[in-house]
């Protein structure tokens, strides 16, 4: 009886702050040009700088890092999608 | 200082305290324990102490040195947070089997031989359970049911390996295994069980997602790493460890990506993390140890802080799947932030706790000259920024909007994300002090402006991927078949076949001696004389094939059973009859 009354009565001074920043199509454009501003910035340096290998000289190429990043994310994500088709099951498939 | 204090009685001492405080200042003694523990560590000198005799060995119960000293400090300090992260518990269960595992977790880092070690093994095991129990619903229970019979049967293989080891060598010493051969496998088995290597690594995704908010906080940190540090202390170069470690980094990566809960999704990563520290234990050179021993120490503060933010989501919107979560950065900001420090921390992103340790390992995976290794671990690292470093936040915080405006996490568990993330940073801009505590001499500098570059590079691209391909990144409502499919599923084929085979031989049975045999031995007990006369009767018939004499005979045996009456003349002839043939055969057997 005292759990149905409590949250209204206390959830009118308690309602917590909202932050709708990302709300606004605007903004979550602004981000989206900034994250794209970066990637651009982070490959530049590479085509005036010398850069050291491991093991192949492929490893020296300008943006060899960031192509390696993004094909071994692709990569990830297509094998478990994949593997997803075999592995899945409902959430009550033990039950 | 005192040198006979063992930091893991403070532990034990403080759990009992715990169940016998009342609860407003339970808690208390669960913070204080730990920051008494971790002075007490500072303090130890180096070198044996405790020693015992036991079985006829001697034991040792205290062996203080760097390795074990480090992890000693950084099993405290999460344990610290970890109890201001629990303050507002009310009930006595979960702290008192925190302290008591945490501290055997302590006990068995310090342990300078295999029988303590055995012994604190198994009180974790056993302790750790009950954070899974007190969750109190009948999927925990289940859980946790199946978490500690894995746990005793990796317990038992170690305790195995050791009575083998015993046997072979006569010494009780858990010293670097030099001799590859039964005992010190069955050792190795036992240890990689409690590290979730695969294929016993189930037991890990299917437990701690299943503990208390608190519980999952403090299972994540020490049963793995009290794992890494036994391969590190007994196991240093074993080769076979590195493709363990790389399987182990891979398979985490793509468990995660298929899950749907977000303490699966950590309970994943955790697997995969430590598959970067047990690489290093497989390279085993003194920066892949260091490397080792500081991603331990890292990976703990982090992945405890990204438990402790889940955790709150949880515990105050009571929902932990990602298809029923997101939005919630709208009115859970802070958590958001230091959620997103843990997950920026994991991805070793620079600037955080992991950028200052992974890089050790694969540099000195690229020393050793393996390159498979390196390949594999940048290929595991891009693969962390996209499991736990993106998806995490971005499915809870972001995403979509759930509808759900729980406010704020509460102040206590504020102030742990915020001590945690501090450390976070700390140690990812000022990374001396941990470097001053690892194994061997560090000579190791992440941020040179190259690596650094690199670093960055291929962690946005990777971010690049995992917003290009989101649609194919999308949450189902589903669980993913795990290793532990064989001991669910294999379980219930056990006991349905079972159930066919000897179930069925039991309603045969039943159907053929309790209802058919015994009605047909009833039937014939209520006129014995009559169908035995009757039977007789009809084989004489057949063999003389007289049919009809038969059946008058049949006819007048049939009125006098009737009548009841037996001319008594019959009755003596019958038993002078038995007499007879009695006496014979008396007479042929002598």
């Amino acid at each position: 009886m005292s759990k149905k009354s409590k949250p209204a009565a206390a959830s009118v001074p308690t309602t917590p702050r909202e932050f709708n920043w990302l709300d606004d199509p605007k903004n979550i454009r602004l981000v989206r040009n900034v994250f794209y501003a970066v990637l651009v910035l982070l490959v530049l340096p590479d085509f005036f700088m010398h850069k050291h290998t491991l093991f192949y000289s492929v490893e020296a190429w300008p943006g060899f890092y960031a192509v390696f990043g993004f094909i071994s994310c692709v990569g990830i994500i297509l094998v478990s999608k994949l593997l997803g088709y075999a592995l899945k099951r409902s959430e009550n498939y033990y039950d | 200082m005192i040198d006979w204090l063992h930091p893991s009685f403070l532990f034990l001492l403080g759990a009992v305290l715990v169940a016998l405080l009342p609860a407003r200042i339970r808690m208390a003694a669960a913070v204080l324990v730990p920051l008494a523990a971790f002075f007490v560590i500072v303090n130890l000198p180096l070198g044996n102490g405790l020693q015992y005799q036991l079985f006829g060995f001697d034991l040792t119960l205290l062996r203080v040195d760097k390795l074990s000293k480090a992890f000693g400090y950084v099993f405290t300090i999460n344990a610290f947070a970890a109890g201001i992260f629990a303050l507002h518990l009310k009930t006595r269960v979960e702290p008192v089997a925190a302290l008591t595992y945490i501290g055997a977790s302590i006990g068995a880092v310090f342990a300078g031989d295999l029988i303590s070690l055995y012994l604190f093994w198994e009180v974790m095991a056993i302790a750790s359970t009950f954070l899974i129990l007190a969750r109190g619903t009948e999927r925990s229970y289940q859980s946790a049911f199946r978490y500690v019979m894995i746990h005793l049967l990796g317990g038992l293989m170690l305790l195995a390996g050791i009575l083998l080891q015993i046997k072979a060598t006569g010494s009780v010493a858990f010293d670097p295994f030099a001799i590859r051969d039964l005992p010190t496998y069955l050792i190795l088995i036992g240890f990689l069980v409690n590290a979730a290597a695969p294929p016993l690594s189930a037991w890990l995704s299917d437990a701690y997602p299943e503990a208390t908010v608190t519980g999952g906080v403090v299972l994540t940190a020490y049963t793995t790493k009290t794992a890494v540090y036994t391969l590190i202390r007994g196991f240093a170069g074993w080769e076979i460890l590195m493709v363990v470690g790389c399987v182990m980094a891979l398979y985490g990566i793509i468990y995660a990506i298929l899950e749907n809960d977000m303490r699966r999704i950590l309970a994943y990563s955790i697997i995969n993390q430590v598959g970067f520290m047990v690489t290093g234990v497989g390279i085993g050179t003194a920066m892949a140890l260091n490397g080792a021993v500081a991603h331990a120490f890292c990976h703990i503060i982090y992945k405890a802080l990204l438990w402790m933010s889940a955790g709150a989501v949880l515990q105050l919107t009571g929902k932990s799947k990602c298809t029923d979560l997101g939005g919630l950065y709208k009115t859970m900001p802070l958590t958001l932030i230091f959620g997103c420090i843990g997950a920026l921390a994991i991805s070793s992103f620079p600037g955080f706790s992991g950028y200052t340790s992974k890089p050790m390992i694969i540099e000195a995976g690229v020393h050793g000259g393996f390159y498979w290794v390196w390949l594999v671990l940048e290929l595991a690292s891009a693969g962390v920024f996209l499991h736990a470093g993106i998806k995490f936040p971005y499915f809870v915080f972001f995403a979509k909007d759930s509808g759900m405006r729980p406010g704020e996490a509460p102040p206590h568990m504020l102030v742990a994300m915020a001590f945690l993330s501090f450390i976070c940073i700390f140690l990812g801009v000022y990374p001396q002090p941990l470097y001053a505590i690892l194994p061997f001499e560090v000579n190791f500098h992440p941020y040179t402006f190259e690596h650094t570059l690199n670093q960055l590079q291929l962690l946005m691209f990777s971010a690049l991927a995992f917003f290009m391909f989101l649609p194919m990144l999308k949450r189902t409502e589903t669980i993913s078949i795990d290793s532990d499919w064989f001991y669910r599923k294999g379980g219930q084929l056990f006991f349905t076949a079972a159930d066919k085979l000897f179930n069925s031989i039991n309603a045969q049975a039943e159907k053929l001696v309790a209802v058919e045999l015994t009605a047909q031995v009833s039937r014939f007990f209520k006129q014995p004389g009559f169908l035995i006369q009757r039977q007789g009767v009809r084989l004489l018939a057949a063999v003389s094939g007289n049919r009809q004499q038969a059946e008058q005979m049949e006819a007048w045996l049939d009125a006098r059973n009737r009548s009841g009456a037996y001319p008594i003349g019959i009755w003596v002839l019958l038993a002078v009859s038995i007499l007879g043939i009695m006496s014979l055969l008396y007479l042929l057997i002598r």
